[in-house]
């Protein structure tokens, strides 16, 4: 891939918890009850860190403890020199399955190998609302989720200004506008495809790691 | 040897701690030789710029009183959070009080710097791995907690509110990273002392507990934690975070 290589962000990818309405919409039930007693006042942000981080084409080992891993797919907006969105990329954001999420998410959300990425980010001079964006996922070449970006629960703008609320995002910063729910399941062997119109498509297989 | 980060006269710098009169450690010798007073530096955290954003890991309530303190029981394991580069700041920093909150307290933690590639560490060769350490200040500001991914971003990822150093040290200089006293003062009070011995998940145990699901790379920090002994501090307030072998690292709070 010399003279073309992958997109790889040059900060701190952060991504997004309950930003669709679906997916907030299956948790309402219970968030007045514990462990969470209220609805969340402020966006509920996450860290995916650099060991996380696969190109566009890699092979993502899954640990040798889990069968199943959680697909994210979602859009990264790619944080520019002025604070604005320079361009949005494609992720793919792998999770070990977990319930809860009263504490924070390390152990499952920060395995290596579990951000796929890219392959190339497209300009935000392109893109008229963030809103129209409509992402599919699809294993071993089956559709499996469909994502409507008009159904954010804060939509991009505002999700920049609630974050800009109480922290910097800078130059380089990745900010995910979060995962819808009904998110798939995939396997050791399966291939992961996400694709967006206007996007060159990213996908990731997935290999089961030797025990240790 | 401790090791510093500093701008000095419009540039950038590296250096490492110099007696100055009379007091050790109270200036640094520039990588030119020059010997400049502390006072006189803007101070940086204390580790070499990375070309990739460094994996920033931090504990919560791992000091079995700071648990009690905090009306938790003690963890089965760690609870671990990460952070983002840009709430680090340096030595002599100022850190954002925002307007209108009621609970901002700081946290006196002995940080780890991995010194080379782990994954898959057995405890028993866990301190092979580790570069050095420095002093962490990692402010929580308690009004903003809520019960989601907690704590979160808002109350511990907020620009400023990680000071870091004054030193990097290097590890060959600390004798057992598990027995080394902390304290802070707020005004020249103090207000929180303990000793490292006291954490629940010990230095080899977080190294071994990380590396098995995470490669770990050189520059990344975790922050082991903080005992009991945190109190509210007010623009205005001088923060001191000491560790024994490590450093007093300096920070004022200002208003937002």
């Amino acid at each position: 891939m010399s003279g073309n290589p992958h997109f790889m962000p040059a900060g701190t990818v952060y991504g997004t918890l309950l930003n669709f309405r679906a997916e907030f919409e299956a948790l309402a039930p219970q968030m007045t009850q514990l462990p969470y007693k209220a609805p969340p006042k402020a966006p509920v942000l996450y860290v995916k860190t650099v060991n996380t981080w696969s190109p566009h084409g890699s092979a993502i080992a899954m640990p040798s403890s889990v069968s199943e891993v959680e697909v994210g797919a979602s859009i990264g907006m790619v944080i520019g020199a002025e604070g604005d969105v320079e361009g949005f990329v494609l992720m793919n954001d792998l999770s070990i399955p977990h319930a809860s999420f009263f504490r924070p998410p390390v152990k499952f959300k920060c395995v290596d190998g579990f951000l796929g990425i890219g392959p190339a980010l497209r300009d935000a001079q392109e893109v008229a609302d963030p809103a129209h964006f409509h992402v599919e996922v699809r294993i071993n070449g089956a559709l499996k989720q469909s994502i409507d970006f008009s159904q954010l629960v804060r939509p991009a703008q505002q999700l920049l200004a609630d974050v800009g609320e109480f922290m910097t995002l800078a130059h380089g910063d990745v900010l995910m506008l979060g995962c819808d729910a009904g998110r798939p399941l995939a396997r050791a062997g399966d291939r992961i495809e996400i694709s967006a119109p206007g996007f060159e498509a990213l996908s990731n297989t997935l290999v089961q790691e030797a025990a240790a | 040897m401790k090791h510093a980060r500093v701008i000095f006269e419009g540039r950038e710098h590296t250096g490492i701690a110099h007696e100055f009169n009379g007091q050790a450690d109270a200036a640094v010798r520039l990588d030119d030789g020059r010997v400049v007073p502390q006072e006189q530096l803007v101070w940086l955290p204390p580790l070499a710029p990375s070309p990739r954003p460094r994996t920033i890991l931090a504990l919560g309530l791992n000091y079995a009183d700071h648990a009690k303190e905090l009306e938790f029981k003690a963890p089965e394991e760690p609870l671990v959070f990460v952070k983002g580069q840009s709430t680090l700041i340096g030595h002599r920093q100022h850190t954002h009080r925002p307007a209108g909150v009621q609970f901002m307290h700081y946290e006196c933690e002995l940080a780890i710097v991995v010194g080379k590639t782990a994954k898959n560490v057995k405890r028993a060769d866990a301190y092979d791995f580790i570069g050095g350490y420095t002093v962490a200040n990692d402010y929580a500001i308690r009004d903003y907690l809520e019960n989601w991914y907690r704590p979160n971003l808002r109350v511990k990822n907020r620009d400023t509110c990680t000071p870091l150093g004054p030193w990097f040290v290097d590890a060959a200089d600390v004798p057992d990273p598990m027995a080394l006293a902390l304290k802070t003062t707020v005004n020249g009070t103090v207000t929180q002392q303990g000793s490292t011995r006291d954490m629940i998940f010990d230095v080899p145990f977080l190294i071994e507990y990380f590396s098995r699901f995470m490669t770990l790379s050189p520059g990344d920090l975790i922050l082991t934690g903080t005992p009991d002994g945190v109190v509210d501090c007010e623009p205005g307030d001088v923060v001191i975070c000491e560790i024994e072998h490590i450093g007093a690292l300096v920070n004022t709070i200002d208003a937002a």
